[in-house]
């Protein structure tokens, strides 16, 4: 179950330019990663390409492991890797308790056992009683937390965040920082944060990575 | 020979790398080709040989100009050309003038909101219908002039005058101006949710200019060019209409769509020769105008960034505006009189002149034709579903299929998709109806349901293509990191998200099938009667009671589609509030 996230000399470019240069990265289970950089700087290409996402007109070479699992090569379902974008992007047409249930892993067969996964998940993200809800009517920090805990029913191998705080006040936005640190570090995933926060970055206290403007 | 083709095959096999990877867009590309592509490049050429001459079937074996001659002597010839050419101008740049200054002076107060509601009943009027309404309203004995008769006129029986089918073809152009200024306005309003229009509103008055110049000359022109393929369906359509120039325009001599039309419709099969020629004249037309309109857009861009950039606040625009904007109104409300008078002389049993309103009402008109209504009420409804639904498929396989391959292709609006639409339909009709007899379709459900393909699936694939790719991408990568698979990520989260507007395109090529009349009677050979072949029929001459019932049918079926597209996604997601409020 635990095992690190490996990115083994990775290089992308767009025409000439390069983005990332030969990259060696190894994100132990548990522990934070931080891809620091100003806009444009290429983290949140980066993230796309090992979350699978990587537009067409991008080039990419190198290694994506988990553990010993090559996953270069596998389409971003089959991955097993979970991201957090810098939106929260609940599906807006369902419920909370759907939109969980939409992330929840199969391998939770059975009516009732989904839905004390879900049950047991809103409380852990202090929403009880919030299955039914439409998501258009939380409140920004409530919506971070349902995405979070919708992308760890799925049940990851690693996760990704790609700013996830940038859109919260300091406050929330510490508050869901401890949150989703916590909740990842307690499934020993490895993390990979991309930031251009440096207190979202010590926050993280794991080995910081800078990728230099253009 | 064995060697010299398994050599043959072997080059081939070896060409295979360097080819692109087949892949789904590839896969409906090459049906939409053979689906659209055939049948249009056919039509074209068979209509071309024709006007030269060759048509074995008749006799014709060999090239001659023999039937341009035949087009040239015919003794209206030029009026006729100059009909055409002046009343598609006019309708095209009215409809653009006249929308614009709406949308200048209503934006802002009614956001779209209203606006769908209105123009619904507008949108999906099949244009006959509404060719016929206004005939009701405009014809010597029609509503207009009852309404000031006998106090004003004097007249106690209907005037000799020509309100309707004048001389000079201005009830077509009101026609066309009826149907073009809602397509317009709507295109306008979809365009205008893609700029900041408050922003730079404010920016431009905090600079010292009025709203309405700050519309003309910041807005109108960013608004413009990502309309211009909508503008150039318009030119396109005015300059070729036959429907609507049957019932509204002069006719004698009428337009050359209505020459080729009338020609190509005449028992004496000599007379295909000169409609193919009429026809074919009609294509460069068509393309000549699109050509001059193109150097007009680059004039009159030229002759805009002048006086944009001389900085003049221009005291005001806004009478001018206001003026334009005062006729769109009395167009649109032309438009839905015209709808209304459908549906009071379909239930009108005594209606002597100059009374206002019926001295009798009674349903006997209906019960009377619910015999004939049912056949063409019947084909009506299957063909506009059948091409409808096939049309909504293959255009979520085209988008899919885009964002499967990551190709965002900036360049959609000019697709070849979008040909058939832009070319008249008479120039091909009849070389589509001499393919489906060379495959023994002719006159089959299957041929008219493919002739309406040909035109529902670019308007379909037009409606959808924007909201498609408007689509926040990071949806699908939310539902892949999740662990769903590409088919499961559309039908589960892409779909719903894009219900309001899938509907929308559902009701659009609903409403352009019923419309259809042309393709209906070239490619069902007269035999495959529909609400729209049938009403046009009786539009000349017959009895204005039973000619309503069948418009006012015709106009009911699309409407009530599209109020069905508005209001049942506001159903569904009654509950969630980032869907419900959008249109």
């Amino acid at each position: 179950m635990s095992n690190a996230l490996t990115l083994r000399s990775v290089t992308i470019s767009i025409g000439d330019r390069r983005l990332v240069s030969d990259l060696d990265l190894v994100v132990e289970p548990g522990t934070v990663a931080t891809i620091m950089g100003p806009s444009g700087s290429g983290k949140s290409t980066l993230i796309s390409f090992i979350g699978g996402h990587l537009e067409p007109r991008f080039h990419a070479t190198g290694k994506i492991l988990i553990g010993n699992d090559d996953v270069t090569e596998l389409p971003p379902e089959r991955r097993g890797i979970g991201v957090l974008f810098q939106d929260d992007l609940l599906f807006p047409h369902l419920s909370v308790g759907a939109n969980l249930a939409f992330g929840l892993a199969g391998s939770t067969a059975g009516r009732e056992s989904r839905r004390a996964r879900i049950t047991e998940a809103l409380e852990e993200a202090d929403l009880s009683g919030f299955a039914d809800r439409d998501p258009a009517t939380l409140s920004g920090g409530q919506r971070a937390r349902v995405a979070l805990m919708r992308t760890l029913l799925a049940g990851p191998r690693a996760l990704l965040l790609d700013e996830p705080f940038s859109k919260l006040d300091s406050d929330l936005r510490r508050d869901f920082r401890r949150f989703v640190f916590g909740r990842a570090i307690a499934k020993r995933l490895p993390i990979l944060l991309a930031t251009h926060d440096f207190t979202d970055a010590k926050a993280a206290l794991g080995p910081i990575l800078r990728l230099a403007p253009l | 020979m064995d060697a010299a083709i398994r050599q043959i095959g072997f080059r081939i096999r070896s060409l295979i790398p360097f080819l692109p990877k087949p892949n789904l867009r590839h896969a409906v590309g090459l049906v939409l080709l053979c689906v659209l592509g055939i049948p249009i490049a056919a039509g074209l050429i068979f209509t071309l040989l024709p006007a030269f001459g060759y048509l074995p079937s008749i006799g014709g074996h060999t090239l001659s100009l023999e039937p341009w001659r035949e087009l040239f002597s015919y003794p209206g010839f030029a009026t006729s050309l100059r009909i055409t050419v002046t009343t598609g101008l006019a309708a095209t740049v009215l409809a653009l003038i006249l929308s614009f200054s709406f949308c200048a002076v209503v934006h802002g107060r009614m956001r779209d909101r209203g606006a769908d509601g209105l123009l619904a009943p507008l949108l999906a009027a099949p244009h006959a219908a509404m060719a016929i309404g206004l005939a009701f309203l405009m014809a010597p004995s029609g509503w207009l002039i009852r309404l000031v008769s006998p106090w004003l006129t004097g007249y106690t029986v209907p005037p000799d005058i020509a309100t309707v089918q004048d001389p000079w073809g201005a009830a077509l152009v009101t026609g066309l101006l009826i149907k073009e200024l809602p397509f317009l306005l709507i295109v306008i309003l979809a365009a205008l949710n893609q700029i900041p229009v408050d922003q730079q509103m404010r920016a431009g008055r905090a600079l010292g200019y009025g709203q309405g110049i700050v519309w003309i000359k910041i807005i109108a022109p960013q608004v413009y060019a990502q309309i211009r393929l909508p503008v150039y369906v318009v030119l396109a359509y005015s300059l070729s209409v036959v429907d609507m120039a049957l019932i509204l325009a002069p006719s004698n001599p009428p337009p050359l769509s209505v020459v080729a039309f009338k020609w190509f419709m005449a028992p004496d099969v000599t007379r295909t020769l000169p409609a193919a020629a009429a026809a074919t004249l009609q294509l460069f037309v068509v393309a000549g105008a699109i050509g001059i309109w193109r150097l007009g857009e680059r004039g009159v861009a030229g002759l805009g960034l002048w006086w944009t950039t001389r900085g003049g606040r221009g005291v005001s625009g806004e009478p001018g505006l206001k003026l334009a904007a005062a006729l769109g109104t009395i167009i649109l409300s032309l438009g839905l009189g015209s709808l209304i008078a459908l549906a009071v002389w379909s239930l009108a049993w005594r209606w002597p002149f100059p009374d206002i309103l019926p001295s009798t009402w009674s349903l006997d008109i209906w019960s009377r034709q619910a015999h004939a209504l049912v056949w063409p009420l019947g084909n009506t409804v299957v063909l506009a579903a059948v091409t409808t639904g096939v049309a909504l498929l293959l255009a979520i396989a085209w988008l899919e299929a885009g964002d499967r391959t990551g190709r965002r292709d900036r360049a959609i609006p000019w697709h070849p998709v979008y040909i058939p639409i832009l070319l008249p339909q008479i120039a091909f009709l009849f070389g589509t109806q001499v393919l489906t007899l060379k495959l023994q379709l002719d006159g089959s459900f299957l041929a008219v349901a493919w002739a309406h393909f040909l035109f529902v699936f670019p308007y379909v694939l037009l409606a959808l293509a924007d909201p498609w790719k408007a689509l926040d991408p990071r949806y699908a990568r939310s539902a892949a990191a999740l662990g769903a698979s590409p088919t499961r990520t559309l039908i589960r989260i892409k779909l719903p998200i894009l219900l309001q507007p899938i509907a929308i395109a559902l009701a659009i090529g609903f409403a352009v099938s019923v419309a259809q009349y042309l393709p209906t009677l070239f490619a069902g050979g007269g035999r495959v009667a529909t609400l729209t072949t049938e009403a046009v029929a009786m539009a000349s001459g017959g009895d204005r009671r039973v000619v309503g019932v069948f418009a006012f049918m015709q106009t009911l079926l699309p409407l009530a589609v599209y109020l069905a597209a508005l209001v049942i996604p506001r159903i569904v997601f009654a509950n969630r509030q980032a869907l419900a409020g959008r249109t």
